[in-house]
């Protein structure tokens, strides 16, 4: 496992299947949640350089709402569910009525709550896909921050930092009525944990 | 009002500059920001440190500028051609947080304390002093350092602006 940038076509297909089938288990759960039509846009999977990552959620600098959970089992790897600002207020209005007048703080008991949306999306999205591959894929306990983009996804890639300057992640987006919930998904498998995945899914690998 | 110059130092990087510019970079988390200082040739130097030891380096082509071991010679030997003076070098950092804390966590996880533990120690054996630092907590920042007077700013989402 020297270099993803030799990844076929076909595997990098496999591996967005593999985003479609766990974001579109986690966006079926918060459909359930809100109680409305949730839909996602086609997952991307793709070999980034550090520099860029941050760029997907708006820069990094952006401050967002991030839930991390460690996926670890068979092909461990790091998660996150990150939302805007706006979008984690208003996710917490439609949903519990917690959200409070001030849009620049959030309270403990809004922290936890985003934590355990999280974490629900998080536990879909990991389940349906270790139904599919039949690996054992166990999320961590979730931990949320509202922070830059930057250094949250970073803490992700410190793997694949001693081999290069590139991460391979697949991201999903959620939509809501067509308008973006502007809600990601990123799954970042560790580096070794690729194979497993295709082995798993009965994909040939040199 | 002059504008002044910002010159960005990427992830994984390193940059020396002079004349009044700025060098800036975005983002650290676990990464530090370290930064020299020649107050008397007024050149800085910053270096995005994402790794603290090249010795776990498993890529092809190493880049010097991602592991402090490797970084810091690097810059001080680009700040020394520059015109900087080894024995005046002052330096400040910044960054080395722990975005999310877990109990019973890998020691791959704890790679913020681990950079910051790494650039120490090769600043003392350079005979470095540290006149600043900001490194820990779980929180992400972005510094710029002034290469006109030395001065390092921090900006964090939770505790604002913060200068050293």
């Amino acid at each position: 496992m020297s270099s993803f940038s030799r990844f076929k076509a076909f595997e990098l297909d496999v591996l967005k299947e593999v985003g479609n089938i766990g974001a579109g288990n986690a966006a079926t759960a918060l459909s359930r949640l809100l109680d409305k039509p949730v839909d996602m846009a086609v997952p991307k999977v793709s070999l980034l350089p550090f520099e860029e990552v941050a760029d997907r959620v708006g820069g990094s600098e952006q401050v967002v709402i991030a839930v991390y959970l460690r996926v670890e089992g068979d092909a461990p790897g790091n998660m996150f569910f990150i939302i805007q600002e706006e979008a984690a207020k208003r996710l917490l209005g439609q949903l519990i009525s917690l959200a409070s007048e001030d849009p620049d703080s959030y309270s403990e008991m809004e922290m936890s709550a985003l934590c355990e949306i999280g974490n629900i999306l998080a536990g879909s999205y990991l389940s349906s896909l270790a139904d599919l591959t039949q690996l054992l894929m166990a999320p961590s306990v979730p931990s949320v921050a509202r922070d830059m983009a930057g250094p949250i996804l970073t803490y992700g890639l410190m793997q694949y930092g001693e081999m290069g300057d590139s991460a391979l992640l697949i991201e999903t987006t959620f939509l809501e009525d067509k308008e973006e919930l502007e809600g990601h998904f990123f799954l970042i498998p560790d580096p070794d944990s690729f194979s497993k995945i295709f082995k798993a899914l009965g994909v040939e690998t040199e | 009002m002059i504008q002044q110059d910002v010159i960005k130092v990427g992830m994984a990087d390193l940059k020396w500059a002079t004349g009044g510019a700025n060098l800036r970079t975005t983002g650290l988390g676990s990464c530090v920001g370290l930064t020299l200082y020649d107050p008397v040739a007024r050149i800085a130097g910053m270096a995005h440190v994402m790794l603290p030891s090249s010795e776990i380096a498993r890529e092809s082509t190493m880049n010097i500028a991602k592991y402090a071991d490797t970084a810091i010679p690097e810059l001080i030997g680009q700040m020394k051609a520059s015109g900087a003076a080894v024995g005046r070098l002052v330096a400040k950092m910044a960054g080395g947080a722990q975005m999310f804390a877990f109990s019973g966590q890998s020691d791959s996880m704890r790679i913020g304390p681990r950079n910051v533990e790494s650039c120490m120690e090769i600043l003392v054996n350079y005979s470095i002093p540290v006149l600043g630092q900001d490194t820990g907590g779980n929180y992400g920042r972005t510094i710029e350092i002034d290469s006109s007077s030395g001065v390092l700013t921090i900006r964090s989402v939770q505790f604002g602006i913060k200068e050293i």
